[in-house]
């Protein structure tokens, strides 16, 4: 395994170029003093140094135990000498900690689970990033995601016409196999509200398709929104804008209310659902979403027990599960999930561990949308769960998040692992009865 | 459609259509749409040719399309579509405007229906359309369309530079700005959100990000000299062209007039305010506490709070009275002057004020079933579909509309019978 | 010398507990304070059962996912802690001190036992101490203070011990001894050891957002 390079990334080297050491002392000073309390100070004051959240991070087990990758460890290179120095850290500590914070970290919360005090180190890296942002450090590409969002409400720079004219496109599709299927536009009143990320109209309009076609099949009220918000999906989280979020959030959630829709149903994407359950409504003041938000997993798993879709053939193959932090340590939907895989598979070989203590992808938090300058990087930095999806010895791996399949996807190529990925939907497209296909 | 006064207000029930009747050319019919007067109902449906168009009452109208979709009927009572016929069109009353788009969509309407606009897209070029007249300038990119009440203007928030891909910097240094009738402003902004055009037509506001972190307000071009963490979307003062927008300071919100704060910011969160019609009044849905919500008026915060979500700012014409949508545990009531309905409804509709303020009326859900609800009482008879209901002009009356067994009905009841 | 004594057991004594107290509960206020103003959020995923749902997980040894991944540790780490308790409440050196102070009277531990535990207490510090320098995801996060703590923890053991076993002056050994305790007791409001006093909230806390909000054990 290589050492840690410092990557250059166009973001971070411009954004640095533009710093005085007094900006960052003031920008520093600005975050951790009116934007922190309680929280921060009980986790610094707490942590006994212990390192027992260590194995808890892929990055730390995937790079020979270096201990700069541990979650302490990223603390200890980042926090702790910014309110040590009470701000007044160098330039280049700040390219570094805009490293290790926005790409060495998935944000996937495992270490707070091996925590014994329970620290957060996720929330300090958020932190982190905060002060990143506001220094103009973010890299590049996650960057632009982020501008895209504030532009279009949406992560893809997608139009106000091409979304509707993607949804359009996906019906007429639809009705290939099934000559009724319809994909409601704006249909005030639905029960249900379909919302997706940016890169399904872009690039995977199979799954708006799959989506659909499940609705149609199981005989759902439900909608899809003409307008922005229809993304439910937020690198702003990511980046540390969380005025940005906040905007995000509010027109998903606005859209759906106009729409008087009862609940809000969402793709397989985890990092969405981190927005729109956890992280998104709390900074608008939700204390929980306004209109009650239900993922992919649960959604289908409802369907199951209402017998609203029925199952008419499973995969015979053997398949795994690689359960999304954002919707299993985030949501706790590892059971249900696994009741639906069940189902429609006849074989399912768990990966080690799992469930709630899944391994990340590494993908997660942003990291994979910093871009190629990082790809390398990354991938080598989760060896442990290519180890992991290698022991199963099986072809097919499920893991129905978005950011999860790009992420899983580089690491099946960079360590040879001649597995497919699959979404859950596109196996319950695939598995279900379809009484009125074509 | 005639107005309002000279709509048939004779009280009784009304079949107007049965909607069970089979017509052959019809493979299905999607959402039905009631006309504001209540004597028509349409709906998109397709056609057993696999093309569409659109029913009214019985009839269907000629002219068949690849698609016809976003049925809308205007306040005065026009029916409008927007069609592909190859093009796209935006059709009027079965009349579709002359010129055809790459794509056209989000129909707009004035306060009384007599102008009609929509966005337009045409070889990646983007801008609106009044009334079938196109902007003299297109772009790159435009969102957040708006038409002013009167229908006198159109604003847009447009991209006036081109962007390349992960152009970041650029971005930075501005890209966007506000369209007024396709006319953008002089300068840049690195965003632009909802653009607000005056009652007086002179003047348009809209929210503006200046770097990444100092968000505030543009006036015609020009930027109120203070900045904020964060902006919601302007409104403008009914008489005076003053500019209210809710600001975040400190963390906290509150609600900034042409710079100057003039709600303390103490609440978690301010939005969707607005001047009551004369202006005496700033209103604002507020929660005033983490997980609560409620109105607040000229900043103070009513009694009653909801957990989930507060919706649907309204007041009534004189602007004596003020009504909100609230929602807790999953059920949502009316609430009108700090007083919440009596009873929880699985959804309600925007609260409709009688003209003179005396009555407020919403549509509601119960059990998969609709019905309107005046004063907190509930109309007799439940519906499988219904829309708002209408007051008279002298608010003695009310109309509604519903759909009971396949059967479309127009109804005109006595306010007091309803309220008892 | 006796002078010395006579100051460091009594007036010292009072002194040390005195800050021990007040500076807890003024941490913990502070602590209280600062939520509220900054961060007043918080306050609505606070859930009493889960809070406890989690401390009562994390309070069993060998429980956690992570615990049974460093089982040598957990081991020595309970028995430190259980230890330390024991050792200061039930002591029979300290329960007479009670009884002849302020006539309070419980039954106290063998003195072979305390003694044994005292021995213990003190091999985990050098263990804790030997991990910092062998494990290098300890040693990359472990500055002097973790050895500073360390010393401050082990020395009224390491003097207890001494003064039980009437190894050295008895006198110099007992003022060490005792001096050690109480600088160790004032200390703990104000160094790391405040853990001791925070360990509670954040586990708590924690707990609660995995338990009432994200539907998850968080161990
Ligand atoms: C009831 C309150 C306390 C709780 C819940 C608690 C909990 C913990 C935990 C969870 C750790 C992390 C590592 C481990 O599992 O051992 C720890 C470490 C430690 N605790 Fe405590 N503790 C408490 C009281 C104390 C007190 C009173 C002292 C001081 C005398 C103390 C001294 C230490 C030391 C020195 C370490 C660091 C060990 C190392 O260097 O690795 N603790 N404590
Ligand atoms: S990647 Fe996950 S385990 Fe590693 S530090 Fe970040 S949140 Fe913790
Ligand atoms: S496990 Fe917790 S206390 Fe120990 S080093 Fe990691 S964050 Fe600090
Ligand atoms: S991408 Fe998937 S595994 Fe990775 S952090 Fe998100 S949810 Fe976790």
């Amino acid at each position: 395994m290589s050492e840690r390079v410092w990557i250059k990334d166009e973001g971070i080297e411009r954004g640095a170029e533009a710093l005085t050491p007094e900006r960052i002392e003031r920008t520093i000073n600005a975050v951790l003093g009116n934007e922190t309390g309680a929280r921060l100070m009980a986790y610094v004051e707490t942590c006994a140094h212990c390192g027992l959240c260590s194995e808890a991070c892929h990055f730390y087990l995937s790079r020979d135990r270096d201990p700069s990758y541990s979650p302490v460890g990223k603390v200890k290179q980042t926090i702790w000498p910014m309110l040590k120095n009470k701000g007044k850290v160098s330039v280049e500590f700040m390219k570094q900690a805009t490293q290790i914070a926005q790409t060495e970290c998935n944000l996937c919360r495992r270490c707070v689970q091996y925590c014994p005090f329970g620290i957060d180190i996720a929330y300090m890296m958020t932190l982190v990033r905060r002060i990143v942002h506001k220094l103009e450090l973010t890299p590049l590409y996650i960057q632009d995601t982020a501008h895209s969002h504030s532009a279009t409400l949406n992560q893809m720079w997608v139009k106000d016409d091409e979304w509707i004219d993607a949804l359009h496109w996906q019906e007429d599709e639809l009705r290939d196999e099934f000559p009724t299927a319809r994909i409601p536009l704006e249909k005030e009143g639905a029960e249900i509200m379909y919302s997706v990320i940016g890169p399904e109209p872009k690039f995977r309009t199979q799954l708006i398709y799959q989506a659909a076609a499940i609705m149609n099949v199981a005989g759902l009220d439900w909608t899809m929104p003409a307008t922005p918000g229809w993304d439910n999906s937020d690198m702003a989280m990511f980046t540390g804008d969380s005025e940005i979020m906040a905007r995000l959030k509010r027109a998903h959630f606005e859209t759906a209310a106009r729409l008087r829709v009862k609940k809000i149903v969402m793709g397989e994407c985890g990092h969405a659902f981190r927005s729109v359950y956890d992280t998104g409504n709390r900074v608008l003041g939700w204390r929980m979403p306004p209109i009650p938000v239900i993922h992919a997993l649960e959604f289908y798993w409802d369907l199951l027990n209402e017998g609203r879709i029925k199952v008419a053939k499973q995969i015979e193959e053997p398949v795994t599960f690689h359960d999304p932090c954002n919707v299993v340590r985030g949501r706790g939907l590892h059971e249900k999930a696994r009741e639906v895989v069940r189902a429609f598979c006849k074989n399912l070989v768990e990966m080690h561990p799992n469930r709630e203590h899944n391994l990340c992808c590494a993908a997660g938090g942003g990291v994979i949308n910093c871009g190629p300058p990082f790809k390398n990087a990354r991938v080598e930095s989760n060896r442990a769960k290519a180890e992991q999806l290698k022991a199963t010895g099986v072809k097919i791996c499920i893991a129905p998040c978005h950011n999860c399949h790009g992420g899983l996807d580089d690491i099946i190529h960079k360590y040879e692992l001649d597995m497919e990925l699959k979404f859950l939907g596109e196996i319950i497209y695939e598995c279900m009865e379809k009484p009125e296909a074509q | 459609m005639a107005p309002k006064a000279q709509w048939d207000w004779s009280v009784g029930s009304k079949t107007v259509v049965d909607l069970a009747t089979n017509n052959d050319e019809v493979a299905w019919r999607e959402e039905s749409h009631a006309s504001p007067d209540g004597e028509q109902v349409a709906a998109v449906v397709r056609t057993t040719d696999e093309t569409y168009t659109v029913q009214v009452n019985d009839t269907l109208w000629e002219s068949q399309f690849d698609r016809v979709w976003y049925l809308r009927y205007s306040p005065d009572g026009r029916l409008t579509a927007l069609v592909n016929d190859g093009d796209w069109k935006l059709c009027v009353d079965e009349e579709a405007w002359e010129e055809g788009y790459g794509f056209v969509w989000n129909t707009l309407f004035s306060e009384d229906g007599s102008v009609i606009a929509c966005s337009v897209s045409d070889s990646m070029q983007y801008g609106m359309i009044k009334d079938g007249e196109i902007w003299p300038n297109l772009f790159a990119n435009a969102n957040n369309f708006v038409l002013s009440a009167d229908g006198a203007h159109t604003a847009a928030a447009v991209q006036t530079e081109p962007l390349g891909q992960a152009e970041i910097f650029k971005f930075k240094q501005g890209v966007f700005s506000v369209a007024v009738d396709g006319e953008p402003w002089e300068r840049n902004f690195v965003n632009v959100w909802t653009p607000v055009i005056s009652p007086s037509g002179t003047h348009v506001a809209a929210q503006v990000r200046l770097n990444l972190f100092e968000y505030t307000i543009a006036c015609n071009g020009a930027t109120w000299n203070e900045t904020f963490s964060q902006v919601w979307e302007p409104c403008f003062h009914p008489k005076t062209n003053a500019i209210a927008a809710p600001v975040r300071l400190g963390g906290k919100w509150g609600m900034a007039v042409d710079g100057q704060v003039v709600w303390k910011p103490q609440f978690f969160q301010v939005w969707h305010q607005r001047y009551t019609p004369r202006g005496d009044r700033l209103i604002a849905l507020v929660c005033p506490q983490y997980g609560r919500w409620t109105v607040a008026v000229d900043g103070q915060a009513w009694r009653t709070t909801f957990g989930d979500m507060i919706s649907d700012l309204t007041t009534s014409p004189d602007g004596r009275r003020i009504a909100a949508v609230g929602k807790e545990n999953e059920r949502w009531t009316i609430i009108a002057d700090d007083k919440a309905w009596p009873e929880m409804y699985d959804m309600c509709w925007k609260p409709v004020f009688s003209p003179n303020g005396d009555h407020v009326a919403a549509k509601v859900e119960r059990s998969k079933k609709y019905t309107i609800v005046v004063d907190g009482k509930p109309y007799s008879k439940e519906f499988s579909e219904c829309w708002d209901p209408i007051f008279s002009d002298d608010g003695n009356l009310i109309l509604i509309r519903g759909i009971i067994n396949n059967t479309y009905i127009r109804i005109v009841e006595r306010v007091s019978t309803i309220c008892g | 010398m006796e002078r010395i004594y006579v100051f460091v057991s009594g007036p010292l004594a009072w002194i040390a507990w005195t800050v021990f107290v007040v500076g807890s509960i003024y941490r913990i206020w502070h602590l209280l304070k600062l939520a509220k103003e900054k961060e007043q959020v918080l306050f609505s995923y606070i859930s009493f059962k889960y809070a406890i749902r989690s401390i009562i997980n994390w309070a069993i040894p060998w429980n956690t996912n992570n615990m049974r991944l460093h089982p040598i540790f957990v081991g020595v780490a309970f028995l430190f802690h259980i230890g330390f308790f024991l050792i200061l409440a039930f002591l029979s050196a300290h329960v007479i001190l009670l009884e002849e102070g302020f006539g309070l009277g419980w039954p106290a531990l063998p003195d072979i036992v305390a003694d044994m535990l005292a021995f213990a207490v003190l091999g985990a510090c050098i263990f804790f101490a030997a991990r910092r320098v062998v494990r290098p995801e300890v040693a990359f996060v472990t500055d002097w203070t973790d050895y500073a703590l360390l010393g401050l923890v082990a020395a009224p053991f390491l003097t207890g011990i001494l003064a039980y076993h009437q190894w050295g002056d008895p006198l110099v050994v007992t003022l060490l001894h005792i001096l050690s305790a109480e600088l160790l007791i004032a200390s703990i409001p104000f160094t790391r050891l405040s853990h001791m006093l925070f360990a509670p909230f954040t586990r708590g806390y924690i707990g609660s957002e995995f338990g009432m909000v994200r539907h998850v054990k968080d161990w």
